[in-house]
């Protein structure tokens, strides 16, 4: 007799996954109802934890004068007044020009080193890709600290104090360990027999690539990208050694040094304004990127 | 037609080549090309940490400050003997010590208990995830900033708060003393970077099989036996990344110390140490002697984490098993 | 070691989907059951729900007597041997055995006794101290069946068990399963897709269509005796052959041969002049290779063969047929629901190897009418079921099996009851 044998089955009905997520509100058992307000009131405390401090300091933000020290969480009048301060202040807003440029330049350079890096290593075969992934992590685990002594002495000495390029090098060289093990994790991923089977259907192997890696590398090249961001965006102890003017102090820098300013009033006000404008666009890049954040935070380090 | 339809994983990289045979002209293009994408970023990456750091190794030799250059000498390791006679030096290593341990264990139960939340959520996952990345994502400083404020004598609404629970004074100053401005960074620490560890925790509980869990329900194991029977020794491997990561990180702090304390009340950390030393006092000998020091601390703890916990850190080299 | 009673029980998802419905069915002491049906049809959510891995909408779930439908997993005592079978990777074998022990506190002297003897059922002694991931798939399905054993569970629950197996594997560790449930006694119940196991291990098979029971009966029964078009094509390989049947005057017309409708059928017919007729492959012959004595109780015709198969032990043809739409749309849909592909209409015959027929050729074949099964187009109702009294194996002995909520009127005979004595297998 032979063995006759139906699709592999997975007995489950179609929309109705092994272990069901939602059933039916009948028979809906009195542990499970338990087991749903645990869930909600996890979620509810998860969302507490992470908001409190962001809602503190935007309402801090929105205190102007005496609400100021009204010890109170919430301001009596709401002013935006601190806005108008922040906006006036070329500190601020040179450190603003400063940190966009900055960030910007180190993630795109930074990123395109580590995709050469990434796809030799998850590509090809060459004696030495092992170390180069050890002193990568190396690097990342490295006290940056421990550096700014030296290079503020090599810098001085060679012109890049207090320039963009003095931040920007420091940076790609920061970035590379994580956007290598990111992105060679991805790389790792795609199915690279798809560039054969397009030039064995006629495509010259640069349509090859461009038409069908490409695609399929892009998300993780992105998702590298707004990891870097983040780092070059929050860097502070490289920025406020290797700089000591508007010309090149970045955000982080700036509003740590915005506390004796003489030219405040109210220094808090407008420290509390601009952190939340600094805060804005990592926001919105959560908001919009949230899954290819988590996936890059946790692909490099867990899945391997 | 069988039933099982065994998915190959694509064969990525040839793994292990047979046996140092004849090197072929193709092998070697590949070898040369592999060398010429990596370099760019090896450079790099040697040249803005590994030249500063021999670079700190050779100035830890001289008495040299940046203000008086003709007055650097040499003076072979006595800035090692200065900085490890100094009773500066161990304080720091105490509260970097104490910041440590605190924030990675806090982080740790929370941010395990946070992952199970995620795990097993059923509305609102969007929002959650994207709730837990805002600390993360946000700058540090503002972190340390909000945090600072909402302890602050003259801003603050915290003691206000303890008030109406009827704990502390209005008047108390968390910023004048050691143990209270410590509470207060690692509150600010545990904050911003418990959503980095739970996020890995969370990884790693996600593949943990839901099968073994049931199996365990099965066999009768109740909820804390299935948790540490089953569940913590499956993850194993990202609890032991997690925990490597941030006790670097934390053994790192900075900007944190920065904002809140500048160092004052006894709360100065190695990294500030070294800031103020290198940068504040541009006493680079000095300065590049503690560089070196916080350097090997950090190798030291490497090492422990390495031989103390002997888990297959094939997960954190990213080979494939 | 328990009866287990499930008694209306549905399964509904929050989308409304029954996944499982109304479903009612007697598990005795030490019975072998096997649960059966295409993917989705519900099979793994009833073991599930038996289990207590998936919470039972409506219904009562009795385990020896005792409702369990609140009752978590641990405190049911039964074991389960999962599809991938959920070894736990940290453990050894030795531990991954005696993990149901621990987690009860049992003395390590215990343990230690219990799980070498389970060893060495299964054979397992020289690998105990191994990981699951250095053990071939067969080692790894015995490891996952010594802890199903090695505690003494009310019922053991197999979730196909083999399905991850190839195909020579899976039938010495078939043997072996039913080897152990035998020795052991324990009341087992076995969710699987493929029939071959349906009817090498079980007592009784409950054969399931979209959370429906379709049939539960011994293995033999529902070969000989099945109730609808769905269980006649889910049972047997290769499976029976579906084929138009017109009525005129008085006769069975197929697309290569006409009988005689037995008296019997013809009250039961109704108005239908449009059945399904249902042949299985091995009933045919070569009618040269027919006894003589034999021949007369069946007619022979000419057909077409169109290819042959030779296995060496049997031979297969095919004949290919033309059908009327109405008919090709059923079977379409019926091949649908048991998860295979309809290509086209057209017989397969399994004839003796020495049998001399070849591709291409017209040739002469032999059938005996008394087995053509009749089926109902519209529902599927099998209306020759129970003719022949003498080959129905209707006997007493096991509890009743309930029958199924959509069956079909004709069976209330044939779903009660299976063989008392086992066949051999």
């Amino acid at each position: 007799m032979t063995t006759t044998v139906a699709a592999p089955s997975k007995d489950t009905p179609a929309g109705a996954g092994t272990a069901p997520k939602a059933p039916m509100s009948t028979g809906r058992s009195r542990h499970q109802r338990r087991r749903y307000a645990i869930h909600i009131g996890g979620a509810i405390l998860i969302i507490l934890y992470t908001m409190l401090p962001i809602a503190w300091i935007l309402s801090l933000s929105f205190k102007a004068g005496g609400d100021i020290s009204n010890k109170k969480f919430l301001p009596k009048h709401w002013s935006l007044a601190n806005y108008r301060v922040v906006f006036k202040t070329s500190l601020f807003t040179s450190a603003l020009r400063n940190s966009i440029g900055v960030a910007l330049l180190a993630t795109v350079i930074g990123v395109a080193v580590a995709t050469l890096a990434a796809y030799a290593i998850a590509r090809l075969d060459f004696p030495g890709k092992r170390l180069i992934l050890s002193v990568a992590l190396a690097i990342a685990m490295f006290p940056v600290v421990a550096l700014v002594g030296p290079l503020f002495d090599m810098w001085r000495a060679v012109h890049l104090f207090d320039t963009w390029p003095g931040l920007i090098i420091p940076y790609i060289s920061f970035t590379l360990p994580l956007a290598i093990w990111v992105l060679s994790a991805f790389f790792r991923e795609i199915p690279w027999e798809m560039e054969q089977a397009a030039q064995v259907d006629g495509a010259t192997p640069w349509q090859a690539f461009t038409k069908a890696i490409v695609p399929l590398a892009a998300p993780g090249v992105f998702t590298t990208a707004i990891l870097a961001f983040f780092f070059a965006w929050n860097e502070f102890a490289i920025a406020v050694s290797l700089t000591s003017t508007n010309r090149a102090r970045t955000v982080p820098a700036a509003l740590a040094f915005f506390n004796g300013a003489s030219q405040f009033q109210q220094p808090v006000g407008a420290q509390a304004a601009a952190a939340v404008v600094v805060t804005i666009p990592i926001v919105l890049m959560v908001l919009v990127f949230q899954k290819r954040i988590v996936s890059g935070l946790t692909s490099g380090a867990v899945k391997g | 037609m069988t039933a099982t339809a065994t998915r190959e994983a694509p064969a990525v990289a040839p793994a292990g080549r047979p046996a140092k045979a004849h090197i072929s002209d193709r092998t070697r293009k590949e070898h040369r090309l592999g060398w010429m994408l990596s370099a760019p970023a090896v450079i790099l990456m040697l040249a803005v940490t590994g030249y500063p750091m021999l670079r700190a190794l050779y100035l830890s030799l001289f008495s040299y400050r940046l203000t008086d250059p003709s007055g650097r000498k040499f003076v072979g390791l006595a800035n090692y003997g200065v900085v490890l006679r100094d009773s500066l030096w161990w304080q720091d290593v105490a509260t970097t010590l104490i910041i440590t341990v605190v924030t990675v264990t806090v982080e740790l139960v929370i941010g395990f208990v946070f992952a199970m939340v995620m795990n097993k959520i059923i509305f609102g996952r969007r929002t959650v995830r994207t709730a837990i990345l805002l600390p993360y994502g946000i700058i540090t400083i503002v972190s340390a900033l909000a945090w600072k404020y909402a302890f602050a004598l003259d801003t603050g609404f915290v003691n206000g708060w303890l008030g109406h629970l009827g704990i502390g004074s209005s008047t108390f100053d968390w910023f004048a003393h050691r143990w209270s401005a410590l509470v207060v960074i690692c509150l600010s620490e545990i904050w911003k970077t418990t959503p980095f560890i739970s996020l890995l925790l969370l990884a790693g509980l996600s593949q943990v099989p839901d099968v073994l869990q049931e199996a365990a329900k099965v066999d009768g194991a109740t909820f804390s036996q299935r948790l540490f029977r089953v569940t913590i020794p499956n993850m194993k491997a990202a609890i032991m990344v997690a925990v490597l990561f941030r006790t670097l990180d934390a053994w790192r702090i900075f900007d944190t110390i920065f904002v809140m304390t500048s160092g004052a009340a006894n709360t100065e950390t190695l990294s500030f140490l070294t800031y103020r030393q290198s940068i504040t006092r541009v006493a680079l000998g000095i300065g590049s002697a503690v560089s070196v020091l916080l350097f090997l601390t950090v190798v030291i703890i490497a090492v422990i984490f390495v031989k103390g916990f002997k888990t297959d850190l094939g997960s954190v080299k990213g080979e494939r098993r | 070691m328990a009866p287990i009673t499930m008694t209306n029980i549905t399964k509904v998802y929050g989308d409304g989907y029954p996944a499982v419905n109304d479903i009612s069915l007697d598990i005795a002491d030490g019975e072998f059951m096997i649960l059966v049906g295409p993917s989705g049809c519900g099979k793994s959510t009833l073991l599930r729900m038996i289990v207590g891995l998936e919470d039972i909408t409506s219904g009562d779930m009795m385990i020896d007597g005792v409702r369990v439908n609140d009752k978590a997993p641990r405190d049911r005592n039964l074991s389960m041997v999962f599809q991938n079978y959920a070894l736990y990777p940290h453990l050894t074998v030795y531990e991954n055995i005696a993990f149901p022990l621990r987690l009860k506190g049992t003395p390590d002297d215990e343990i230690k006794r219990r799980v070498e003897e389970a060893a060495t059922t299964l054979e397992l002694t020289e690998h105990l101290q191994r990981k699951p991931a250095q053990l071939s798939g067969g080692q790894r399905q015995r490891v996952a069946m010594g802890r199903a054993i090695v505690r003494q569970a009310s019922a053991f629950l197999f979730d196909e068990p083999l399905s991850n197996l190839d195909a020579k594997l899976r039938g010495q560790m078939r043997t072996e399963i039913l080897r152990l449930q035998r020795r052991m006694g324990t009341t087992t119940v076995y969710v699987t897709h493929d029939q071959t196991e349906a009817m090498t291990l079980g007592d009784r098979v409950a054969v399931m269509r979209k959370g429906v029971l379709q049939q539960v009966a011994s293995p033999r029964e529902l070969y000989e005796q099945p109730v609808n078009l769905f269980v006649a094509g889910f049972i047997g390989s290769p499976p029976m052959n579906f084929l138009p049947a017109t009525i005129e005057g008085g006769q069975v017309k197929l697309p290569f041969l006409s009988y005689p409708l037995p008296s019997e059928v013809a009250s039961r017919i109704g108005d239908n002049a449009l059945l399904i007729a249902g042949l299985r492959p091995e009933h045919f012959a070569d009618a040269d290779l027919v006894d003589e004595h034999k021949r007369d109780r069946g007619i022979t015709f000419d057909v077409h063969i169109d290819v042959t198969e030779w296995l060496g032990s049997q031979q297969y043809a095919y004949v290919p047929f033309d059908a009327p739409e109405e008919i090709t749309q059923r079977l379409a849909e019926l091949q649908q629901e048991l998860d295979s592909e309809h290509m086209r209409t057209q017989m397969i015959v399994s004839l003796d190897p020495s049998s001399r027929i070849t591709d291409g050729q017209s040739a002469k074949l032999w059938l005996d009418p008394s087995r053509v099964h009749l089926f109902d187009p519209r529902n599927g109702t099998n209306l020759t079921l129970n003719l022949d009294s003498d080959r129905a194996s209707v006997s007493a002995g096991r509890p009743a099996g309930i029958a199924a909520g959509s069956a079909p009127p004709a069976n209330d005979a044939s779903s009660t009851g299976a063989d008392g004595p086992r066949r051999s297998t």
